[in-house]
């Protein structure tokens, strides 16, 4: 605990300096040292933070109280194993992230007070730190609101261009609305328990009581999470925000949603044991939001829109996860529970790592070639082969193919929805397998989805002129994405130790979970040894494929043309033909909008072909109710005429009306 | 250990050997139905010979992707190959859900592919890339629910391993269809449309033609050339192979005491689904492609209705 506060404290330290120096006129030796000084403060608090966690048992509970208060309520903390687990995210990607920006900002700050930036994103970091350890209603609604708010300063970086700046404001109403959510949990929560602390003490409720405080935390948490149909702010503010930003938010700060939920859940102690809606609605919410997330993501030819999507859609298994273990514990069947809560927590670690590292090669695509467009692209494998395999591993890993570390968490998950056909009630047996069927078809698609996002942008011929002279990205910017690739294949190969961690984290007493876990962790073990040994055998193929081709007479040729052999990069696939086959049987649920026209006659001139996917839930769903809000604020303007003998008559009318009450009274 | 494992692994060594048989015996029928002599029914082997030995035309446009995807196809068989129960004898790697790591480690050779289709650069290999990442999509969650049927015939917590693919292909579910369990037989319909399916033969894609307007599989690899081929073909036949294990371990019982005659009723009917898919090459035409999407929809709907069935006991 000592580390984890003075890694706090430093981040306060840091914070400060950064807030001062932005203040000041920005002198190119203040930049400077804003550059050097903001990345390492952090890089440095989040490793002694990541020290901190694991420091002493795993599974302990360890509070500390801060000596001063704070309005209405207090400073309390405390550290236990499901803080640890979503703090180890916060951790890595936020030292990962601060590499790599630095790297990135160090030659493209012109115009920018990169001292202010670095300053939100330090805020970012210590909030998310307090948000998952805050004891106390009104410390964690503080904090809430300071991880909130950072972000939005941090999305709109490039507030010149009015995309950005549209797309930070979504963010803000969305957070906002979700926070006004949160508000009303606390404060019934607050209601019922006494004190602001009450809540974290455990709440013993009413079923009635708990399904209120249930919803209302699912609908607040949810809406940071990015779960369906609460997840519109995704895909505009992760393409908006400078790429270590969308990093840090997608592996770290949407994960606070989860957080949340799962930490509700543990608090809530129901009269006659948990509803079993809670669980159910869940699971449905979870297969709602992968579906639907990976439904969009596959639609999109924009990179860091897919990925915004891709979120959604890992967000929905981890709740998948959360949803399964609680069904386990309301049916009494502790194995499926470890399952569920395992596969959630793990999932969730694992995702940090592939979508942190897929985010930081956006950015660089987007350093290197200026867009992510994937019909502009393409051919970068050959001219940047290491960002490639960075990319290449990071696809691997998130469409879950073993060895790597995704594959855990959905083996996990998918392990404890399967162990449903052994349960006495048919219809819990058939919702669990249908979930287990929808997942299946998740992780088909985002195997499409992620071989047309590595396959169009980085294989092939380059599409434009752009994508054939890429500026090379440096060692330093290369440095950065080691890391969280690294993470993808150690985590996948210490599959039976991140569980071991897991476990230990749970919502259950170790003696409960221990019949469960040991065969998992042997299942898990055999997983690893299948997966050396493949790896053994691809190496034994690779060396016997160059024996064998050594010699013999082989040639380096062009492709294969029909004959053809002055074709173009622009007769190769494109994103949108790539996807063309699903879009004919999801049509309907991608929405994707087609506009094409053509000069008549027999030698037409011009023609213009665009295919796009937005996203109709905020089309219909949304924009209309803004409008809507907006129209009526509009028309009690007409109150509002700005002449002052108006305004006296009004104070005048409430005067009158007051005095009349109080006699009536 | 040994002992009691070595018929698994001379089934295993079988499976190895004689993979590359059934595209011959495949093509035999189909040269029996059209009246004609046929190629040898050795002639993959011939052909597997001959690529090894020759160089490879490589495409400017490709990168180590391309070197890959032939690699990491056999690779992943060679891998998932053992997790199953072959010639009826479990496997001795059975695990609680070996069956999701063999259905993602084909999926990982999969995705191997389609990137090495996709690095040619080539309009004719981005279109089959496409069509296999789509179907292969659509015909997960058909698989998987014929996996859970099988799991929840022999579903007791008491057995140990009642989630592998040992459990599922060997012992109780195999002799269910037996005493009074017909809506089992729901499964080799279905496995059948897989195999289809997952081995590119007709009605889903045809192996032969070069139309490749209508190819999905055969489209992929044409720029593969050399000891590439070689691998991409032998792995496409223990791929075939591994299927055809699926549906002999749902219709061959474990009622033989000797291991020997028991792996050879296997065999037998491993070689009886090659010819059965010749019959079906060679009685129907391909379907659209859009109707493909129906037809595995179609074979999911089949496996959910085998699943109600077994569940309501």
């Amino acid at each position: 605990m000592e580390l984890f506060l003075v890694a706090l404290a430093l981040l306060v330290l840091t914070a400060s300096f950064l807030a001062a120096a932005s203040l000041v006129p920005q002198v190119p030796s203040i930049r400077l040292c804003v550059h050097i000084a903001g990345p390492a403060g952090i890089i440095l608090a989040c490793a002694l933070g990541m020290a901190g966690l694991f420091h002493g048992s795993w599974g302990a509970v360890v509070p500390w109280q801060a000596p001063w208060g704070l309005p209405l309520g207090g400073g309390a903390l405390a550290l236990d194993g499901l803080s640890r687990c979503f703090l180890l995210p916060v951790f890595g990607l936020g030292a990962v992230c601060a590499f790599s920006g630095a790297a990135s900002l160090f030659h493209h700050d012109i115009g920018h007070n990169i001292a202010a930036h670095w300053f939100f994103y330090t805020l970012l970091v210590l909030a998310l730190a307090l948000v998952l350890t805050a004891r106390d209603s009104v410390f964690f609604l503080i904090s809430w609101e300071l991880m909130s708010l950072s972000p939005f300063f941090l999305i709109e970086f490039d507030d010149h261009e009015a995309s950005v700046r549209e797309a930070s404001w979504v963010y803000l109403v969305a957070a906002h609305l979700g926070a006004v959510v949160l508000l009303g949990f606390f404060a019934l929560a607050w209601h019922m328990g006494g004190s602001s602390s009450a809540l974290f003490a455990g709440l013993s409720l009413s079923p009635a009581m708990g399904s209120a405080l249930f919803v209302l935390a699912l609908v607040g948490f949810g809406a940071k999470a990015g779960l369906a149909p609460m997840h519109i702010w995704l895909p505009e503010a992760h393409p908006a925000a400078p790429s270590h930003v969308s990093a840090l938010l997608s592996g770290a700060m949407i994960n606070a949603g989860l957080y949340g939920i799962f930490r509700t859940y543990t608090l809530l102690d129901i009269q006659g044991g948990t509803p079993a809606w809670w669980g159910w609605c869940l699971l449905l919410l979870g297969l709602g939001s992968a579906l639907t997330g990976i439904i969009k993501a596959s639609g999109q030819s924009n990179l860091k829109r897919l990925l915004a999507y891709s979120s959604v859609e890992n967000m929905g298994i981890m709740l998948m996860g959360l949803g399964t273990g609680l069904i386990g514990m309301q049916t009494g069947h502790m194995g499926i529970a470890t399952l569920g809560f395992a596969a959630c927590l793990i999932h969730m670690i694992n995702h940090a790592a592939f979508k942190g590292l897929l985010f930081l090669c956006a950015g660089e695509i987007l350093h290197a070639v200026q867009t992510v467009r994937l019909d502009l692209l393409g051919g970068l494998q050959q001219r940047m082969p290491l960002l490639g395999a960075a990319f290449a591993v990071g696809a691997a890993a998130i469409i879950c193919l073993p060895p790597l570390n995704g594959f855990a968490g959905e083996f996990v998950l998918a392990l404890g929805l399967a162990t449903g056909v052994t349960l006495p009630q048919m219809e819990i047996q058939l919702g669990l397998l249908a979930a287990l069927t929808g997942l299946a078809l998740v992780s088909g698609l985002a195997a499409a989805t992620f071989a047309k996002a590595y396959g169009i942008a980085f294989l092939g011929e380059p599409r434009t002129r752009l994508a054939a002279n890429p500026h090379l990205p440096t060692a330093y910017n290369l440095v950065p994405l080691a890391f969280p690739a690294a993470a993808c294949l150690g985590l996948g190969l210490a599959a039976p130790q991140l569980f071991a961690l897991v476990a230990q984290a749970l919502p259950l007493p170790q003696e409960v979970l221990a019949p469960h876990t040991a065969p998992l962790r042997a299942s898990l073990h055999t997983v690893v040894l299948v997966g050396l040994a493949g790896m053994g055998i691809v190496a034994l193929l690779v060396l016997w494929r160059r024996h064998l081709l050594r010699g013999a007479y082989s040639q380096k040729n062009s492709t294969w043309g029909c004959g053809f052999q002055k074709g173009t990069a622009r007769i190769q696939y494109t994103d949108a033909s790539f996807t063309d086959p699903q879009t004919e049987v999801f049509s309907r649920l991608m929405g994707v909008q087609v506009q094409s026209s053509m000069d008549k006659g027999y030698f037409p001139a011009h023609a213009s072909y665009s295919i796009e996917a937005p996203d109709r839930l905020r089309l219909r769903l949304y924009a209309p109710l803004f409008d809507a809000v907006r129209r009526l604020c509009d028309a009690c303007k007409i109150i509002q005429s700005g002449r002052i003998h108006l305004y006296i008559l009004y104070m005048l009318a409430t005067l009158v009306a007051l005095l009349l009450w109080g006699f009536a009274a | 250990m040994m002992p009691t494992a070595l018929p698994f692994w001379c089934s295993f060594a079988l499976a190895l050997c004689a993979a590359p048989l059934l595209p011959g015996i495949i093509n035999r029928v189909k040269a029996k139905f059209a009246g004609r002599q046929g190629k040898p029914v050795l002639q993959l082997y011939y052909d597997l010979a001959k690529l090894l030995r020759k160089g490879a035309v490589i495409s400017t446009s490709t990168t180590w992707v391309f070197a890959a995807g032939p690699v990491l196809s056999l690779a992943t068989v060679f891998v998932a190959l053992p997790l199953l129960p072959l010639g009826g004898f479990a496997s001795p790697f059975a695990f609680q859900g070996d069956f999701l790591l063999a259905a993602y480690v084909l999926g990982l050779g999969r995705f191997f592919l389609i990137l090495a289709a996709l690095d040619t650069g080539s309009a004719f290999e981005g279109m089959g890339a496409s069509r296999e990442a789509a179907y292969a999509a659509l015909a997960e969650p058909a698989l998987f629910l014929c996996f859970l049927t099988l799991a929840g015939l022999g579903a007791d917590e008491h057995i140990a391993l009642h989630l592998s693919l040992s459990t599922m292909f060997t012992g109780t579910p195999s002799l269910a269809w037996l005493e009074a369990r017909p809506e089992v037989l729901l499964l080799p319909l279905v496995l059948f449309l897989l195999l289809l399916v997952e081995n590119c033969r007709i009605p889903i894609d045809d192996p032969n033609t070069h139309l490749e307007l209508t190819m999905i599989h055969e489209v992929m690899v044409l720029d593969h050339s050399g000891p590439d081929l070689a691998f991409i073909h032998y792995a496409a036949a223990l791929k075939l192979w591994f299927f055809s294990a699926l549906l002999a371990g749902i219709v061959v019982p474990a009622i033989f005491s000797n291991p020997w005659v028991q792996l050879a009723v296997n065999s037998a009917a491993i070689a009886a689904v090659a010819v059965l898919v010749g019959v079906t090459e060679s009685i129907m035409a391909r379907v659209r492609l859009p109707r493909i999407a129906q037809l595995l929809g179609g074979a999911g709907a089949l496996a959910a209705l085998a699943l109600m069935l077994t569940l309501i006991r």
